[in-house]
């Protein structure tokens, strides 16, 4: 089932090269009925998802590269459940959102297929070289995306986003193959197995180097304070849908990578590194909500705004407690709805009026009450009201966090006030005041296509908010299991070689 | 589940039933008929729903009163909403002795507020997103009064600072009505960081003795598990809570500017019911409170303070919605006066007169200025008496009761309040004096509002003065009421009635002095008004000249507003500014792009490879990651 997830979209992406290029019409619907379909296959997962189980499921296992000791190997527990949903559920949306792309919108289609099942592959890879393919298969399409389909500086961006990425993965090749090779010294067998891997004792100061490996590449994705400067100029000049995918997603693949790679396998190392990245993070928190106050471009504030959400998921992830992380893995989510909605919101005005201008704006209230209104619930998600899903991600991660780290959770905390400083300040100048430009009093209000585009996403704001129950329960097996092997320290590992699970290959296709 | 059981220890005198739900449910239901079907069927079934879910949540509380067992309590609980590790947090809802009055006074006097609404709201043309607002406030605040425990009310505590941000921006086209309602929600969000940082650091510290809630009725069970020291810390945290919602010296400045929002507002969330949510909060935790006796003196002396403070700019206002303004400002000050020298039951008592008066004040400003064309400053007003009798009638009624006029319900909360700002442990002269002063300057500004409203000639433009009308019935029935209230509300059995949380209440005893002195002082103040505003006007005019320095102090507010702006605001904005353009743009971009370029031109080989096609970027990565892999192999 996870595989059929995976690479219906690459199938479809695959199908649509041989579709004639006038049929943009067919084309649109072809692509959103399988990005339709894929998420409803993916609700399966959630359907048969067992939550009293921390171990993988729907896992399938086949050799690919023997020689190399590389599988196909990939599953889901409940971190990446929810992720996985998150991702094919927002590309259904992304697609119906760009309905009015009409430049090269076959092209614009596959690599948007082409995009899901690099995430979704690297979202349920467990082997370490299948991720790392399907890592670097996400990138390729979303340098297309940035630099054919971007605004005015769309090459600049889309360069500095593929170098800065790249720079991160290739340490990270190097750190992976490591890790073979230290498998294969101290078991006798090369294997890219995480769950091997995962049993792998490792000297502190090798686990140092090793994670700075990874967290540089993680640390980029996420992106984590300093290494942020990419993702303003990647947002501003991506089209809409790249960059809801690219907010949506593709950040959380860095803060995924931590949770799922950087801390298990390196539990001593994570430690070491608590200090640091909580410092980073509250840093980014404040200077995220700083700058966003301050941007006159639409765009870039909600990006610097990604920064400062991003800070506070990182944050709560390294209070290595149940609620921090459990809070840190919904806020992804979170983030991931919230701020998805509101590049799609940005993006509605921008198709109108072709500037994401704030001061270009003003008075949109009384000419789009619909919108304004979409835009209202979509702000108080982003700054955290209870009663929404913002609230219950970033309330959870102050709690953990202020339990690892008093000062480190006061310091969050201050985020709560200027996340409300940006944001209000933002929709003041947006939708209230008078309508003071004459282009402004001819723009109309959202379409039933824009209603149905935004109503799924405000549907689950509120559910995220109210009931969060099925979302925490699930993920809580899984997170204790990811706690105990971060607290696992190099002295207390057991010398016996493990025996490498029983290869099964599920034949559910 | 652990915390099941805990629960069910503390709950020997709760009664599990279902139907708390509708009393927030009726009024989010107005909501959605608002927001769906508001414009689609007109204003009449807008007036007629949305004041109607408030009355059906105004029934099932009083249904709720009547049930309440005696000493004990009532709980709905919904759903397990939260659930993390050792944290679980219900949706359940409570009515105990101090919610029911809380649930009676916001549905009772929400529900005339909203009948009042139709009438002051009859021409504006988005009555049902006015509606929609108000009905949401409704819902929240009864949220924020029936949580079973701290984060749900914080839910409520939430809720409502986001519909007085609506609300006060109502008129959203005028910008400066618009940054006023900005303004309520960011130093309300100041005040909740403090909040959440308590909520924290009471969480964990039960956590420590295994106690693992946020529910009110575990934690005072539990409550001896808190160091003294700790607890300190924790009220002082939840105060700054308190003091952003309920607008206390220095979190203030936001009440004044929520003026901006349609006088009902004013009256329901800016008066009668959102801006106690501190005091209600801290009454509710009098139990922690009560640890520490440091944290309770600094509730006290901010609330003195604040009471004296805001008093003072009251005195020389002219805008008759920012007299009432800092007057509410003023009158919080005494409610935390009461919790901070531990007299709870007085501080509550005085939450419930006050919201019968000041609501009552605020409609009846509301009236006045709906007959004068929208005119708010006192100055072009003046003998309106005989021109809008009942508006008259009830506002000197409510004058009257918040000035502490034996008989009438202020005299009966303020006279408590300050026998036991001198009388109490933790009470002391000088509380007693600044509350007896601050008695004093309340008296006089409301006596002046009075008479330079009602009183003398009318002073506005002779196209206003033809239009100066009594305001329609849906408007004077509910000030008529209010001021039965204002009377009456002091006779109410509440002292008694909610011993069951504080302790029974015994009168202070005083020396005659100390009891009658502040009633004295009130009616002085009255005396003074009367003087000087209407037997001889001159008086005024001479004082403001001969102090005008003083007077300008207090006119433009201590210039607080200024000072916040100057020492916090311009700071940061200038601050985020350098922060984007210098160290964003220049150091951090500056060095990646340095260390780029330094790579291009060291690197005439590697060039050939950047001819930016992506293509070859992936082979040349495919070839390479092939290298190091077979390198490590063989």
């Amino acid at each position: 089932m996870v595989s059929a997830v995976i690479f219906l979209p690459l199938l479809a992406a695959v199908l649509l090269l041989f579709m004639a290029k006038e049929e943009e019409e067919l084309a649109r619907r072809f692509a959103l009925g399988v990005a339709l379909v894929t998420f409803v296959i993916s609700l399966g997962l959630l359907v048969n998802f067992d939550s009293s189980k921390a171990d993988f499921q729907f896992v399938e296992r086949v050799p690919w590269i023997a020689d190399f000791g590389i599988h196909y190997y990939v599953g889901v527990d409940g971190i990446s459940l929810f992720l996985v949903l998150l991702t094919t559920f927002l590309v259904p949306i992304v697609l119906l959102a760009s309905w009015d792309v009409h430049s090269r919108v076959k092209e614009y289609l596959f690599f948007f297929l082409m995009l899901e099942t690099g995430m979704l592959g690297a979202l349920v890879a467990l082997d370490l070289f299948l991720f790392y393919v399907f890592w670097e298969v996400m990138l390729i399409p979303m340098y297309f995306l940035i630099g054919v389909w971007g605004g005015a500086r769309r090459i600049y961006a889309a360069i500095k986003f593929l170098l800065y990425t790249m720079v991160g993965s290739l340490l990270m090749l190097v750190a992976i193959l490591y890790l073979a090779y230290l498998h294969n010294a101290q078991y006798g067998a090369v294997t890219f197995d995480l769950l091997q891997l995962y049993n792998l004792k490792i000297p502190e100061q090798t686990q140092l180097w090793l994670f700075a490996a990874f967290a540089l590449s993680f640390a980029i994705k996420v992106p984590l304070f300093p290494f942020h400067t990419w993702l303003p100029d990647a947002h501003v000049e991506a089209p809409t849908g790249g960059s809801v995918i690219l907010a949506g997603v593709l950040l959380k693949m860095g803060t995924y990578g931590f949770l799922r790679f950087a801390l298990p396998l390196f539990p001593d190392a994570a430690h070491a590194a608590v200090p640091t990245i909580m410092a980073l993070s509250v840093i980014g928190i404040i200077y995220g909500a700083l700058v966003a106050m301050v941007q006159p471009d639409l765009k870039k504030l909600v990006a610097y705004s990604s920064v400062s959400h991003l800070g506070f998921v990182m944050l709560g992830m390294f209070a290595f407690n149940m609620q921090g992380i459990a809070g840190s893995v919904y806020q992804m989510l979170n983030h991931g709805i919230s701020t998805g909605a509101l590049f799609l919101l940005v993006g509605v005005v921008y198709e109108r009026r072709h500037t994401r201008l704030i001061s270009d704006y003003g008075g949109l209230w009384k000419q789009m009450p619909v919108y304004a209104s979409v835009f209202l619930v979509t702000m108080l998600s982003s700054i955290g009201l209870p009663g929404l899903n913002g609230f219950v991600g970033e309330f959870l991660i102050m709690l953990g966090a202020f339990k690892a780290n008093v000062w480190a959770g006061a310091f969050a905390v201050s985020g709560v006030v200027l996340g409300a400083v940006y944001m209000l300040w933002m929709y003041q100048r947006v939708i209230f005041g008078e309508l003071k430009h004459e282009e402004n009093k001819k723009l109309t209000d959202l379409s039933p296509r824009e209603i149905a585009i935004f109503t799924p996403l405000l549907a689950l704001m509120l559910l995220m908010g109210l009931y969060p129950q099925p979302f925490l329960t699930r993920m809580e097996k899984s997170i204790e299991a990811t706690l105990a092997r971060v607290e696992r320290k190099t002295a207390v590992v057991q010398v016996e070689p493990v025996e490498p699970p029983p290869v099964q290959v599920v034949a559910e296709r | 589940m652990e915390h099941a059981h805990a629960t069910a220890q503390a709950l020997s005198l709760s009664l599990s039933v279902s139907y708390l739900r509708y009393i927030p449910l009726f009024p989010l239901l107005g909501v959605l008929f608002n927001i769906f079907l508001g414009h689609r069927l007109g204003r009449k079934a807008v007036n007629i729903v949305s004041p109607g879910m408030v009355f059906l949540s105004f029934l099932v509380s009083l249904h709720a009163f009547w049930n309440l067992p005696e000493g004990g309590r009532l709980v709905d609980t919904m759903w397990l909403w939260i659930s993390s590790g050792t944290l679980h947090v219900d949706f359940a809802l409570q009515v105990d002795q101090l919610s029911a009055m809380m649930i009676l006074v916001v549905t009772g006097v929400g529900f005339l507020i909203h009948v009042y609404s139709t009438g002051y709201m009859a021409h504006d043309h988005d009555v049902a997103r006015y509606f929609a607002y108000l009905n949401l406030f409704t819902a929240s605040m009864l949220l924020l009064v029936l949580g079973e425990n701290l984060l749900l009310l914080f839910v409520g505590w939430e809720g409502v600072g986001l519909c007085s941000y609506l609300l006060i921006g109502f008129w959203y086209t005028d910008d400066e009505k618009a940054s006023a309602g900005k303004k309520a929600f960011i130093v309300n969000r100041v005040g909740d960081a403090g909040f959440l940082l308590g909520l924290f650091l009471l969480f964990w510290t039960l956590g420590e003795s295994n106690v693992w809630t946020l529910s009110f009725s575990t934690i005072q069970q539990h409550i001896a598990a808190v160091p003294a020291e700790v607890a300190t810390v924790i009220c002082l945290l939840l105060f700054v809570g308190a003091a952003g919602k309920s607008a206390q010296i220095p979190l203030y400045v936001w009440l004044p500017d929520a003026m901006a929002g349609p006088t009902p507002v004013s009256a329901l969330i800016h008066a009668a019911t959102m801006v106690t949510a501190g005091i209600y909060m801290i009454a509710r935790l009098n139990f922690l409170y009560a640890l520490s006796p440091t944290a309770l003196s600094v509730v006290a002396t901010v609330g003195a303070a604040t009471a004296f403070f805001a008093a003072t700019i009251g005195l020389v206002q002219t805008d008759i919605k920012k007299v009432l303004a800092y007057s509410t400002v003023s009158q919080l000050g005494y409610m935390f006066l009461a919790l901070g020298v531990g007299a709870y039951t007085a501080g509550v008592f005085h939450l419930m007169t006050h919201a019968f008066f000041k609501a009552l004040l605020f409609l009846g400003a509301g009236s006045v200025i709906h007959g004068m064309s929208d005119e708010q400053d006192i100055t072009k007003m003046g003998g309106l008496k005989s021109k809008m009798p009942v508006t008259f009638w009830t506002f000197f009624i409510a004058c009257l009761a918040i000035a502490g006029v034996p008989g009438l319900s202020g005299f009966f909360s303020k006279d408590l309040i300050l026998e036991e700002a001198y009388a109490s442990p933790l009470g002391s002269p000088m509380l007693w004096l600044v509350g007896t002063i601050g008695a004093g300057m309340t008296a006089f500004y409301m006596f002046r509002l009075l008479f330079v409203t009602f009183f003398g000639e009318n002073r506005a433009s002779h196209e206003v003065q033809h239009h100066i009308h009594e305001s329609p019935a849906s408007m004077t029935v509910p000030l008529a009421i209010l001021a039965v209230l204002s009377i009456v509300g002091g006779y109410f059995p509440l002292l008694h009635f909610l011993s069951p949380l504080f302790g029974e209440h015994h009168e202070p005893h005083v020396a005659p002095l100390i009891k009658y002195l502040p009633t004295v002082v009130g009616l002085g103040g009255i005396a003074l008004a009367y003087v000087m505003y209407v037997l001889n006007p001159a008086i005024a005019d001479n004082m403001a000249r001969g102090l005008s320095a003083f007077h300008k102090l207090l006119f433009n507010k201590y210039y607080i507003d200024e000072i916040y702006d100057a020492v916090i605001v311009r700071p940061i904005v200038g601050m985020s500014n350098w922060l984007w353009k210098v160290w964003d743009a220049i150091v951090i971009d500056g060095t990646v792009n340095g260390a780029a370029h330094t790579m291009e031109a060291n690197g005439s080989l590697l060039r050939l490879w950047q001819n930016g096609n992506v293509q070859n970027y992936a082979l040349s990565f495919l070839i390479g990651a092939m290298a190091i892999l077979g390198y490590y192999l063989w």
